[in-house]
């Protein structure tokens, strides 16, 4: 049953050139099983070429109590920010 | 053609309207839509053989007219896709065996010397290499799982062990298919089928049955009576209210 089965997080990439992103989170016994839940999950229609999935047990991830003191101190750096190119239309999404 | 045409086609009508019997009685949400997933394949590939059959046949009869509209005895299937679901075991292990046939069948089709079956079955294969992958990682976990699912995975195969031979029997219409080129002998199948099944069983610690006796009559139209059953089901609305459309 589900509740014996690890979670895990699915990334799926939607075309060739971008990025894997999250997509949601489904229950497999495996990894090889979770990979053909996930495609059967959240490729119905057609969203995708590549599936990544990673148990959710093995993510570390920020506290959000931590919030402040994480992310903060950069709000008001706008200097770190590269807002002040032009970028050439040819270069397309970024 | 035409029965060579609707053995193809019932079969997937038969087999997807089954596994569709699971849709929100699944063990698990994953499950149920994969298996959601699989029936709508299948009943897709049933448009398109039963659209053919149709179109050979020329009296007007279109897919719905021949899955809705005919008996149990003009049913080509053969009696392994019509075993009722029991449980999970028996659902996959029948999925299993007939992915295995449907997989190779198609392959061959893809081969057709008949443009029309040759499209169909290259459109089909790929849905069919999936199925096949998805139930043979699901064999090999349940049968080289624990003491319970090995159990019950042996005894789904007892069960259906004795419709396996149906699908490599050869009649008159296979011999005239296998004349015109459009599709080669059930039986040169079975050494291949033997072998891939060799090789998951032994990866799925299941034994194969030693008897090799095989129930026939799916093809010819004498079929168990779960098929009637489940056409009573499949078939109410165009038998109470024909030509319903909404």
């Amino acid at each position: 049953m589900a509740n014996d089965w690890p979670l895990w997080e699915v990334f799926i990439r939607g075309q060739h050139g971008l990025s894997h992103r999250h997509v949601g989170s489904l229950h497999a016994p495996d990894a090889e099983l979770a990979v053909l839940n996930a495609r059967d999950v959240y490729t119905r229609r057609n969203e995708g070429v590549s599936i990544w999935v990673v148990k959710s047990a093995d993510v570390t991830a920020s506290a959000p109590s931590r919030k402040g003191p994480m992310f903060d101190p950069s709000n008001s750096k706008t200097y770190r920010h590269p807002t002040f190119f032009d970028i050439p239309d040819d270069v397309g999404s970024m | 053609m035409i029965e060579f045409l609707l053995r193809m086609g019932d079969n997937t009508l038969v087999l997807g309207h089954r596994v569709s019997e699971w849709c929100g009685h699944a063990p698990v949400l994953e499950e149920d839509i994969a298996l959601a997933n699989i029936a709508l394949d299948m009943i897709g590939q049933t448009r398109m053989w039963l659209g053919l059959a149709g179109e050979v046949e020329g009296q007007g009869r279109d897919a719905d007219a021949l899955a809705f509209r005919r008996d149990a005895w003009d049913f080509r299937n053969l009696l392994l896709v019509e075993r009722p679901n029991r449980d999970f075991g028996h659902t996959l292990m029948r999925q299993f065996l007939f992915d295995l046939w449907h997989h190779e069948r198609l392959a061959d089709l893809c081969l057709s010397a008949d443009d029309r079956v040759a499209g169909i079955a290259a459109k089909c294969v790929k849905e069919a290499d999936y199925h096949l992958e998805r139930s043979t990682d699901l064999i090999i976990r349940l049968g080289d799982g624990s003491a319970e699912s090995h159990a019950r995975m042996q005894e789904a195969l007892a069960a259906l062990w004795p419709y396996v031979g149906e699908m490599f029997t050869d009649d008159d219409v296979d011999a005239a298919m296998a004349e015109q080129g459009v599709a080669p002998l059930p039986s040169s199948q079975r050494a291949r089928f033997d072998t891939a099944l060799q090789d998951v069983f032994a990866t799925a610690t299941l034994t194969r049955p030693e008897s090799d006796f095989a129930h026939q009559g799916g093809r010819t139209g004498t079929h168990t009576e779960d098929l009637g059953h489940m056409l009573a089901t499949m078939q109410f609305l165009q038998r109470a209210y024909p030509d319903a459309r909404w």
